[in-house]
């Protein structure tokens, strides 16, 4: 990334008198607790525009790259199926939380997603049409073409917004699960399924576990890695898209759509291309969650995953690309949770037969409303809000403000 | 600079707003607005600067030149890259956004220089630059109008249209508003100001023009304005006739404004 140089010029600048009490060698370094101050707009644009924020990040991604050799194999899924699911969610928060216009059919795309990626990238069988391409073509062929229908989608929303918007989008959806349904030479059809597409790029197969670069690397342990590299991508991708002009083009049309016009934003490009974005980063995460998964049925894609896609908007944070990650690994780790909770809580039964007063999977389902309905009273900016305000308390300490 | 040929703009097919209404700014120059509420002059601007289609409005008959490009036809977008700019009424600025966000956001058609022009307009309202990391719904009213004619002016616009800057601001801020809007076009901008204060907008504006109904019913020199015997009674307050809208004079002075 390009950073620009933040060295302090060494001109005399205007700084307290109390500062010529500071030892010698830190005369280049701010006064402890002082905000950093900047001089240049490049520096307020940075990526990461504070020296703890790069550190914290670079740590955070070394971190996830040892957690692998530190979690068992089972948990490990759970945790790749939360990196990617982010992706989902970051597509979700780019047209719902920065360009405002609520989707309820992420579900839809996602789906366009999945079965591209099935069919370009899966095997042939008996029953369904698969054409064995390597996931370089695949995994971006998933997002163009979801990309391209959720294009469709934008000029739609240059005439209704909020409640309309939210209703037509939820029309996807149904549409969605119709077409799945009925094609079945392509999607094997309900209660039957396929196969996902093929995970192998340049040679390497995440599919299979064995020695790597000189480790022995379990398929479970490989495809972490993978999730993980295509997380980074995609999340940087989307931070420095809402850094940029497009980004902010984006939050204008949310907050003001005539003020937006009047200063020269397109707002039926903008709209379309919010609607394209987040297709894409749907339709990608499509192809390699079922992928990862292995087999999937058309009834996977209901209204349900939309609402599950957009809880992990709410409970991770609207607008905040941090934010979705957070909110989708939990969200994805909820169900393992619950079985969790089962072993440690009496009167919980471990299966949906047994007896108890509640089974796991009605445990879930209370936790889950619980925890959209908490979240929209207590913390509205959802979990990266907690962060926030855990962060700000720490940067005032031990003062409260 | 720019010039309406007997616009007639209609909403929703059916309300008629503007009858036919033809006016000049020339360039360089400061054009007054006037005209009770309801006379139109929002309306006229919907159609300068490409707004009416979202508000189900459309141009029937007529033509509106920016310069020698037609701009009637266009949308939004392209008429503010044509070099026109506008301040909407009620200021509108982004308040999620901080001070500094709003005036790059205002930069959008713009190709480099950002950060020059953000300059420039720091320079023209100094206390922006104070406020610069301030998010913009904690500004006053007086700040946000500021910040809502620098996030216009970053375009670099050849022509300015202010909705009502004076709206909801104390006489004080009035008076600061007016002087920058002197400034601004001292520096090369023409300005079409649409005003409910007559005072203060015929006191820097060169020609005025006075809508009702629709209609451009007045058309003089500023100077002349002020001295009109029914603009001092009907803008200003200070007619010795002391009648107000309800008076049958109204309705003589239609009569004889619209004849």
């Amino acid at each position: 990334m390009s950073t620009p140089s933040r060295t302090p010029t060494s001109s005399p600048s205007p700084r307290p008198a109390s500062v010529a009490t500071a030892p010698g060698p830190t005369r280049h370094r701010p006064v402890r607790g002082r905000p950093r101050l900047r001089t240049s707009y490049a520096q307020d644009l940075a990526l990461l525009n504070t020296p703890a924020k790069r550190r914290s990040t670079i740590a955070l991604v070394v971190v996830s790259f040892l957690v692998p050799f530190l979690v068992t194999d089972d948990l490990l899924l759970v945790f790749t199926l939360g990196l990617i699911a982010s992706v989902g969610t970051i597509g979700l928060n780019l047209v719902t939380g920065y360009a405002g216009q609520v989707s309820l059919g992420h579900a839809f795309f996602i789906g366009v997603g999945a079965y591209t990626g099935a069919i370009l990238g899966g095997s042939e069988d008996a029953s369904v049409v698969g054409y064995g391409l390597p996931m370089l073509v695949w995994l971006p062929a998933a997002g163009l073409v979801a990309a391209l229908l959720g294009a469709l989608v934008g000029p739609i929303a240059v005439r209704l917004r909020g409640l309309y918007l939210a209703i037509v989008t939820l029309g996807l959806v149904f549409l969605g699960d119709h077409v799945f349904r009925e094609a079945d030479s392509l999607t094997g059809g309900p209660g039957v399924g396929r196969r996902g597409a093929q995970l192998e790029i340049l040679g390497i197969d995440f599919n299979a576990s064995g020695m790597l670069l000189g480790l022995e690397i379990s398929r479970a342990q490989r495809q972490f890695f993978l999730a993980l590299v295509f997380l980074i991508v995609f999340a940087v991708l989307a931070r420095n898209l809402t850094r940029s002009g497009v980004g902010r083009a984006f939050a204008a049309v949310r907050d003001r759509d005539v003020a937006a016009e009047v200063i020269g934003i397109d707002i039926t490009r903008t709209k379309m291309l919010a609607f394209a974005l987040s297709s894409f980063f749907a339709g990608v995460t499509g192809a390699m969650y079922y992928a990862v998964i292995g087999v999937f049925e058309p009834g996977a894609f209901g209204l349900l995953l939309s609402v599950q896609y957009l809880a992990m908007v709410l409970i991770g944070g609207v607008a905040t690309i941090s934010g979705s990650i957070m909110g989708a690994l939990f969200i994805t780790a909820l169900p393992r949770i619950s079985q969790e909770l089962a072993h440690v809580v009496p009167f919980i039964s471990e299966s949906a037969t047994g007896g108890g007063l509640l089974s796991v999977f009605q445990l879930e389902a209370i936790l889950y409303g619980l925890l959209i309905v908490g979240f929209l009273i207590f913390e509205p900016r959802g979990l990266y809000g907690i962060w926030l305000r855990i962060r700000n308390y720490w940067k005032g300490w031990p003062f409260s403000y | 600079m720019l010039s309406v040929r007997n616009v007639e703009v209609v909403y929703n097919d059916v309300i008629l707003v503007l009858r036919g209404v033809s006016l000049e700014v020339p360039k360089g120059a400061i054009v007054a607005l006037l005209g009770a509420n309801g006379a139109g002059k929002t309306t006229l601007l919907r159609a300068l600067s490409g707004l009416l289609d979202i508000h189900d409005g459309a141009i029937t008959k007529g033509e509106i030149h920016l310069g020698d490009t037609p701009i009637h036809h266009l949308d939004a977008p392209r008429i503010v890259s044509a070099g026109l700019g506008q301040v909407l009424e009620g200021r509108r600025v982004f308040a999620e956004f901080t001070v500094e966000e709003n005036l790059r956001v205002g930069g959008h058609t713009r190709r480099g220089g950002l950060t020059e022009a953000i300059e420039e307009v720091y320079e023209l309202f100094p206390i922006l630059k104070e406020r610069r990391r301030r998010t913009a719904g904690y500004l006053s009213g007086g700040e946000q109008q500021m910040l809502a004619m620098g996030r216009a002016l970053i375009a670099k616009p050849d022509l300015i249209l202010l909705d009502e800057p004076s709206l909801g601001l104390a006489p004080r801020i009035v008076g600061q508003i007016r002087d920058i809007i002197a400034q601004v076009n001292a520096r090369g901008t023409t300005v079409l100001l649409v005003e409910q204060n007559a005072t203060m907008a015929l006191s820097i504006a060169e020609h005025g023009y006075v809508m009702e109904h629709g209609k451009v019913v007045m058309d003089k020199p500023a100077a002349e304005l002020l001295e009109d015997e029914d603009i001092r009674d009907f803008y200003l307050g200070r007619g010795d006739l002391a009648t107000s809208y309800r008076d049958i004079k109204h309705y003589k002075r239609r009569k004889r404004w619209l004849s």
